[in-house]
């Protein structure tokens, strides 16, 4: 379990997050949700460990974020920031090797190879393993970068955004390779409701720097709450048995 | 792939060596060879020491563009250079022991840097523009220190620091050659020991950091090795701003990898191959009617250009 811990920050004087705490279960897909400018992405960051908070602690199954070194946090949490760093000259292969690196530290070994092979079928990438990471289409970059995280055998991988620009062909593909993954809990950022409302076990709504409101994603994501998250109306509507999120 | 091209670089070399030991060799040969060895080392370890340090720093700035003269290094080494013709006087500059003076240059060239480097890096090396006006202004500001000094200087201390500040392959001290080759050598040692946490390094601080990375200490470390690096090559030969650009852009260009064990010794190896090369071309077909380093500032500058024109906006 993921504990935050009444988490402040601020940044330039104004306050990002304030008072934030909440608690996320294992297992499944963790939606965070809520207006631009919530706060969204820092708690994210936060979690991961990437921004130190003014006040408050962040504990992973017990353990205090702030007190594991660099090395063993990777080893717990697997991040995917918004923007990738993009590296010339690299395949896909190497670059889902790069998610193996908190455990061989440059060298690797027989087991580093079979997470890595595991990665690539996981996600579908074998034939596009020897293919440099630039000639990709957007989602296929995006998936070698989440199977890059997956590769890090990590109880909790968290994504910032992962779907943004992406067409609904890949965020289909996408979502249901991580619905896929049972031995790992999802934390996501999702702009789109409708996605979450399909695929979240658990959801996470921000507003203003402060948790709106936590839980189940049937309780989460229903229409008063989600008028009174985005301070529009908001209805949810089932098409075809699937959920979307429509303005009324 | 890599690996054959980079082994190709070293046979290249290794012509160059020949071809600049042997080449018109006439009089009396043991001593002649004994002057173009003690040259030719020169030339092989600042290249070397350029093009590697260059590479390092790149990755560390996540850009291809910055080299360490790029943000005001050879502005550094003139005002230090200034700084000590005005206190001692152009005769005690001449007569400091040449192992102090490489010394004393060294040791403030590298305490410099770490803190010029540090200031810009501090933080991050996301903000690109910013970077390059902070490196830009710093020089700007060191040179029209170095230039009011200057005016302070009579014509023949001018003169003096004149010659100082210009980069020169052809007068090399022999005394200093030694201790200059083992510093580069352990180095670039140290580059290749880095080389694998380097490659995370390319991704970016929040990558590098969630891969478990300690990135902080870790760029500090490196930034101390290039600084190490450039402060020993520039005390020694003089500033070449642009050596490091040029074999840092071939390296990337001609080997096609991203693995800085890869790239580190093949921008060493084309920084050795085009001071040797060029050199050699000075010398034996020019008879010494250029300066090397001019026209690799030249070449370099003209690179940096159009890389700087390309570069998607």
């Amino acid at each position: 379990m993921i504990r935050v811990n009444d988490v402040n920050l601020s940044r330039g004087g104004v306050e990002i997050l304030r008072q934030v705490s909440l608690e996320i279960p294992k297992g499944g897909i963790v939606a965070i949700v809520g207006p631009n400018g919530a706060g969204k992405s820092s708690l994210l960051h936060v979690i991961a460990g990437l921004v130190q908070p003014d006040s408050g602690q962040v504990t992973i199954d017990g353990q205090d974020l702030h007190q594991l070194g660099e090395q063993a946090r990777a080893r717990v949490l697997a991040f995917l920031t918004q923007n990738q760093g993009a590296v010339p000259r690299l395949t896909v292969r190497d670059l889902v090797a790069f998610g193996r690196w908190p455990h061989h530290r440059g060298r690797l070994k027989a087991e580093d190879h079979a997470a890595i092979a595991d990665a690539l079928s996981r996600f579908d990438l074998e034939t596009l393993a020897q293919r440099d990471i630039e000639t990709l289409s957007g989602g296929q970059k995006q998936r070698a970068f989440v199977a890059m995280c997956y590769a890090q055998t990590t109880p909790w991988m968290l994504l910032d955004e992962p779907l943004a620009a992406l067409d609904p062909k890949y965020t289909r593909d996408i979502m249901e390779r991580l619905q896929g993954l049972e031995d790992r809990t999802v934390l996501l950022v999702l702009h789109d409701l409708s996605i979450a409302a399909n695929y979240a076990d658990w959801v996470v709504a921000v507003k203003d720097g402060c948790v709106h409101s936590v839980g189940p994603c049937q309780d989460m994501i229903t229409s008063e709450r989600l008028t009174d998250l985005y301070d529009v109306p908001l209805e949810l509507a089932e098409v075809n048995g699937k959920s979307a999120v429509i303005w009324r | 792939m890599a690996e054959r091209r980079l082994f190709i670089l070293g046979a290249l070399l290794v012509v160059a060596s020949g071809m600049f030991l042997f080449w018109n060799l006439r009089g009396p040969t043991w001593f002649i060879l004994n002057l173009r060895a003690e040259k030719l080392v020169t030339l092989v370890v600042v290249g070397a020491s350029a093009g590697a340090a260059t590479v390092v720093f790149q990755t560390i700035a996540t850009n291809r563009l910055l080299t360490p003269g790029v943000v005001g290094f050879d502005a550094l080494f003139v005002f230090v250079q200034t700084m000590l013709v005005l206190i001692l006087g152009s005769s005690a500059f001449l007569d400091l022991p040449a192992m102090a003076k490489f010394g004393v240059e060294t040791a403030l060239l590298t305490l410099f840097a770490v803190g010029l480097f540090g200031i810009l890096f501090r933080k991050g090396a996301g903000d690109i523009i910013r970077m390059i006006l902070t490196g830009v202004i710093i020089g700007t500001l060191l040179r029209a220190l170095a230039g009011f000094a200057q005016r302070l200087l009579d014509p023949s201390e001018f003169a003096v620091l004149q010659q100082a500040t210009i980069a020169s392959f052809n007068v090399i001290d022999d005394e200093l050659i030694g201790i200059v080759s083992i510093s580069l050598f352990v180095a670039f040692g140290l580059c290749l020991g880095i080389a694998r946490k380097l490659d995370v390094v390319a991704f970016g601080r929040d990558k590098a950091r969630t891969l478990g990375l300690g990135y902080d200490r870790f760029i500090l470390i490196a930034l101390s090795i290039v600084s190490l690096m450039v402060a020993v090559s520039t005390a020694l030969v003089g500033p070449v701003v642009f050596l490091g650009l040029i074999a840092a852009s071939l390296a990337h260009a001609w080997l096609k990898d991203h693995r800085h064990l890869v790239l580190i010794p093949g921008a060493a190896l084309i920084g050795a191959v085009i001071l040797v090369v060029g050199q050699t071309t000075f010398e034996r077909v020019f008879a010494f009617q250029s300066s090397l380093a001019i026209v690799v500032e030249f070449v370099g500058g003209l690179l940096f250009l159009i890389l700087v024109l390309r570069r998607p906006s």
